[in-house]
């Protein structure tokens, strides 16, 4: 068991309380997840800066800092809790490498408009502790983690980034996970767990690279074995996909102002106007996408 | 009586409703605020009227005994789940397996339902008055499947004694479900049943299909069938 949650946001009206929104999601969704929790939120990406979602994990704050300037002459640093996100306007293919020579951080995720956030502990502590309330944006996807196959670690939380500006959350197992992973290796793919959601992203973001991601959702119906309902989102949007025998649930509501998605309707009972929602469950095996 | 569920707990509001005094004679119970809570008015077994105003989640009615329960929203997996008697009334669309192995009562559905309605039930009559998702009436052993929609892929799958009517197009018919004949006796009964859910669409409109029989009992002939 786990807890997904989406939110789309279709007008600029609930721009400002995006956090909110999913925020109050992510907590409903305890019950089923209390291991760990993360969320990846979308802001504008107007600008031409690089947005790097780090966690620091053991390293001190203050030593991160001092290390990361003799390497970058211009940097921003935003602190939160235990995470950074690190603006710069030099390219992924420039930080990146830096990055990994810092061995005690793990890279979350990066992009022009995304943030992701995730740490084990139940979900009202960690969107506590992150300040989720707080957050605006266009659109945010969020995990409560019930770990079965991999342990409970930052790295083994969702949501799962491996691309510029993608990222995944997962409830179900997928079968087919290491061969998949041993293929992906080979085309260069980097994972850094044993997560068979990572698997999943990474081959989603591969699959980017030809495809769009409708198509790729489409394409994964016959290459990811397993149980799932996905939630892949990217700087345009997001995409849901129910494996064909639709074990795991889903719920969506949408308004004139946003599409939510959640595992349960109770996520989304306090979301505004809900009642009035075109409420449905998504078909199996059919990808259902929202972009601007 | 208007029991809200914002501002009493879940488990007081199904305990008030499970032990009703029938000398005091409160028979009508409106729950608001249900906000997709799960397990609403599970296990209640008095004859009273229930109305629940808004969405809900998981299980709920499940095991209900008499009670009349009408759902003006959306439920979530396993609404009326092992229901003996009663009525259970959704007004808008059901989630996965809808009226699960129940024994008895009538469950109406005004929406849709999704996968895997009226898997293993042994006795309860279900109304749905839109289309129903993959694997419905999966090991039905009796009782009676409406559809006035359309039905998903393998119908029927590894059927007993349910029968099952369709309006719409079924998708694909699971093993040992086939097609049988529409006889006087069950255009009667179906009628019937339309009615309870308050709608006046002509049997004649309707395909019934039942078990092939062929798999009740293990044959190395049929092995590739199971």
């Amino acid at each position: 068991m786990c807890g997904i949650v989406g939110i789309y946001l279709k007008s600029k009206k609930f721009e400002k309380s995006l956090g909110e929104m999913l925020s109050k999601m992510l907590v409903s969704m305890e019950s089923r997840g209390p291991d760990s929790a993360g969320f990846a939120i979308y802001n504008s990406d107007k600008n031409k800066i690089y947005k790097y979602s780090i966690c620091l994990n053991e390293m001190s704050f203050e030593k991160f800092k001092k290390e990361i300037k003799k390497k970058l002459n211009f940097t921003n640093i935003e602190k939160n809790s235990d995470h950074i996100i690190l603006k710069s306007i030099e390219k992924p293919n420039k930080i990146l490498p830096i990055l990994e020579s810092f061995v005690e951080i793990s890279l979350v995720g990066y992009g022009k408009s995304i943030e992701i956030f995730k740490q084990v502990g139940s979900p009202s502590n960690v969107v506590k502790k992150f300040n989720l309330d707080n957050f605006s944006g266009t659109h945010a996807i969020g995990h409560t983690r019930m770990a079965t196959e991999s342990a409970i670690t930052t790295n083994g939380s969702h949501p799962y980034s491996t691309g510029e500006d993608e990222c995944l959350v997962h409830n179900g197992s997928l079968s087919n996970h290491n061969n998949l992973r041993r293929k992906l290796k080979k085309n260069g793919s980097i994972f850094n767990s044993d997560n068979d959601t990572e698997v999943a992203a990474g081959y989603i973001s591969d699959s980017l690279k030809k495809r769009n991601l409708k198509q790729t959702l489409n394409k994964g119906l016959s290459d990811l074995d397993g149980f799932y309902t996905f939630i892949a989102g990217t700087h345009s949007g997001f995409a849901v996909l129910r494996d064909e025998i639709a074990c795991k649930p889903a719920v969506i509501a949408e308004t004139k102002d946003y599409v939510a998605i959640s595992s349960e309707f109770q996520a989304m009972a306090h979301l505004p106007n809900v009642n009035n929602a075109k409420i449905f469950e998504p078909e199996p095996g059919i990808v259902y996408s929202w972009e601007k | 009586m208007i029991l809200d569920l914002k501002k009493l707990k879940l488990r007081s509001v199904n305990e008030k409703l499970q032990n009703i005094d029938r000398k005091k004679n409160k028979r009508d119970f409106v729950i608001s605020n249900p906000e997709g809570n799960h397990a609403i008015c599970a296990g209640l077994t008095e004859n009273i009227d229930v109305t629940i105003k808004g969405h809900v989640g998981y299980y709920c009615a499940g095991m209900n005994q008499n009670a009349n329960i009408i759902v003006d929203g959306n439920v979530g997996t396993g609404v009326a789940e092992n229901m003996m008697s009663g009525k259970v009334h959704v007004k808008g669309n059901a989630s996965q397996s809808a009226g699960a192995t129940a024994h008895g009562g009538t469950l109406i559905i005004d929406g849709d339902a999704s996968s895997r309605c009226g898997i293993s039930m042994k006795g309860i009559d279900i109304i749905v008055k839109g289309s129903v998702g993959h694997m419905s009436a999966f090991m039905a052993q009796s009782g009676n499947l409406v559809v006035c929609g359309n039905a998903g892929e393998a119908l029927g799958d590894s059927l007993y004694e349910t029968d099952i009517y369709v309006k719409g197009k079924v998708k694909s018919l699971g093993a040992d479900c086939e097609e049988k004949k529409m006889s006087k006796k069950h255009k009667t009964k179906l009628k019937e049943l339309l009615k309870k859910a308050g709608s006046n669409i002509k049997p004649e409109q309707f395909k019934r299909y039942g078990s092939a029989r062929k798999l009740y009992n293990f044959n190395i002939d049929n092995v590739s069938n199971y």
